[in-house]
């Protein structure tokens, strides 16, 4: 009974592909729109925070990093009820009427996205040798440029930061599903739909939109490797 | 600028947890000459590096460099500061390949590389025996053939002063003598200072102009090459010499 449906998953999600079905294509579009510019947002906060941590020292920097850590496995349904609860009508944000919208969603994953991204980030660049950021010193290099060298040094740590980035959020469905209401054409992703259909008795679509959700995990993560390995083979 | 030292030391000292390990009364560097730092381990010679390359700042007294002088936690312009550098005994390269390795110091002072200054630095690396190596990764090297980098990396922007914290460490001979005759010819053609510490006082005959013998934080004795190995003054220089101090 069970490989009857997970075959008939397969069937369908091939047939939902091929036949280019807009409900499908929709989804997934918002599902890359939205978890993508998380994304980039959590990036272009926590990979520069994580460098600031790495590199430098100062009071209360244990603290910081302990909540950090923290973040790190927060659960993702906490954090949207924190961001459902802000941008309420009655929240402190809720004048900017993103409830319900795509740019609700994109903040709670960023949210979510930003401590991995840093975390893993501060892991690598404490990881560089002490005695490299050194002679980049004494070679003339400014603050600025031995941070951006130091970051180059930690690239693979980067990139791994990344990929956690990415897999905590292209993944995650409580809080998208509190946040964006999973409203047809607008907001639904593709982790929201599966928990649609399954409760609708459509498994086979609902296997479909996991065999969809799992190819792109795969697909991302496949490059980010395929890079990696590169990285580390060098020429030579 | 036109002064006959680069650095003029006067009553510097460094203390780091209660602990002075650096207490220079007196010490100049001559333009133009091969400045060895010799002494047991502790001495303090590395300390007297990182400050004479602004690293680290001194907590007393004051360093003359290039014509301006700089107190406790003072460190020269940019500019100035740029005009020296230093070789440790790690050669701590980027994870990149040899030639973004010894361009960087041009980058960052945002040098254009054009075709005459591709020929100079190639000279550079085949001068070092490094040209064949110039698109492999710096991480795939041997020791030998990494210091060689870090040596290169060192003189092609062509720092005014080149410190040396034991660069041939650990060498075979082959590596020692390639470096020793760079440094040689480096300093002869841009008339710069060179500071070297080394342990190897064969190498210090060699190579040096001057000595100085540091123990416990203190220039014991400073001396040309021949009055220093043929007729120290201190004892502490005799003991030195002989074997007698080790720690």
């Amino acid at each position: 009974m069970s490989s009857n449906i997970l075959a008939e998953g397969v069937l369908e999600a091939l047939s939902l592909l091929i036949s280019m079905d807009s409900y499908v294509l929709d989804i997934i579009a918002v599902s890359l729109q939205v978890s993508g510019t998380a994304l980039v947002l959590a990036a272009l906060i926590g990979i520069p925070l994580g460098a600031f941590l790495g590199l430098t020292n100062f009071p209360g920097k244990a603290l910081v990093t302990a909540l950090l850590y923290t973040g790190m496995g927060f659960p993702p349904v906490v954090i949207g009820l924190f961001v459902f609860i802000l941008l309420s009508s009655s929240g402190p944000m809720g004048s900017f009427g993103w409830l319900f919208t795509p740019y609700g969603m994109i903040m709670a994953q960023s949210i979510i996205s930003f401590p991995l991204v840093a975390g893993f980030t501060m892991t690598a660049v404490m990881g560089v040798d002490k005695n490299l950021i050194q002679q980049l010193k004494s070679l003339g290099a400014t603050k600025a440029q031995a941070t951006l060298a130091t970051l180059k040094e930690a690239r693979l740590g980067v990139l791994v930061s990344i990929i956690a980035g990415f897999g905590a959020i292209i993944s995650e469905v409580g809080a998208v599903m509190l946040v964006g209401g999973n409203i047809e054409g607008a907001t639904r992703v593709l982790t929201t739909a599966i928990v649609l259909e399954t409760r609708k008795g459509n498994f086979g679509i609902a296997i479909a939109f996991g065999i969809i959700l799992l190819t792109i995990a795969f697909i991302v993560n496949f490059t980010m490797l395929r890079l990696q390995n590169k990285e580390l083979r060098g020429n030579e | 600028m036109n002064e006959e030292f680069t650095y003029k030391m006067e009553n510097i000292s460094k203390t780091y947890a209660r602990k002075t390990v650096l207490q220079v009364e007196n010490l100049n560097i001559k333009k133009g000459e091969i400045f060895c730092l010799v002494g047991p381990s502790g001495a303090g010679k590395s300390t007297l590096l990182r400050l004479m390359n602004f690293i680290e700042t001194t907590d007393t007294g004051h360093i003359r460099f290039l014509g301006k002088t700089y107190g406790p936690s003072q460190v020269p312009p940019l500019n100035l500061k740029r005009e020296v550098t230093t070789v440790f005994q790690r050669s701590a390269l980027m994870t990149t390949s040899v030639w973004n390795n010894v361009i960087y110091p041009l980058k960052i002072r945002g040098k254009k590389i054009d075709e005459n200054e591709m020929k100079r630095i190639e000279k550079i690396l085949d001068d070092l025996g490094l040209l064949k190596l110039k698109s492999r990764r710096a991480d795939k090297l041997s020791g030998g053939e990494a210091q060689r980098v870090a040596l290169a990396r060192a003189i092609v922007f062509r720092p005014t002063v080149l410190l040396l914290d034991e660069p041939t460490a650990n060498l075979d001979p082959a590596n020692i003598h390639i470096i020793e005759t760079i440094i040689s010819k480096y300093v002869q053609e841009v008339d710069s200072s060179i500071v070297m510490i080394t342990h190897n006082i064969f190498q210090a005959r060699r190579m040096a102009d001057r000595i100085a013998l540091l123990h416990k934080g203190k220039v014991i004795e400073i001396n040309s090459k021949n009055e220093f190995f043929e007729n120290p003054h201190e004892d502490v220089t005799k003991d030195f010499l002989s074997g007698r101090i080790i720690f």
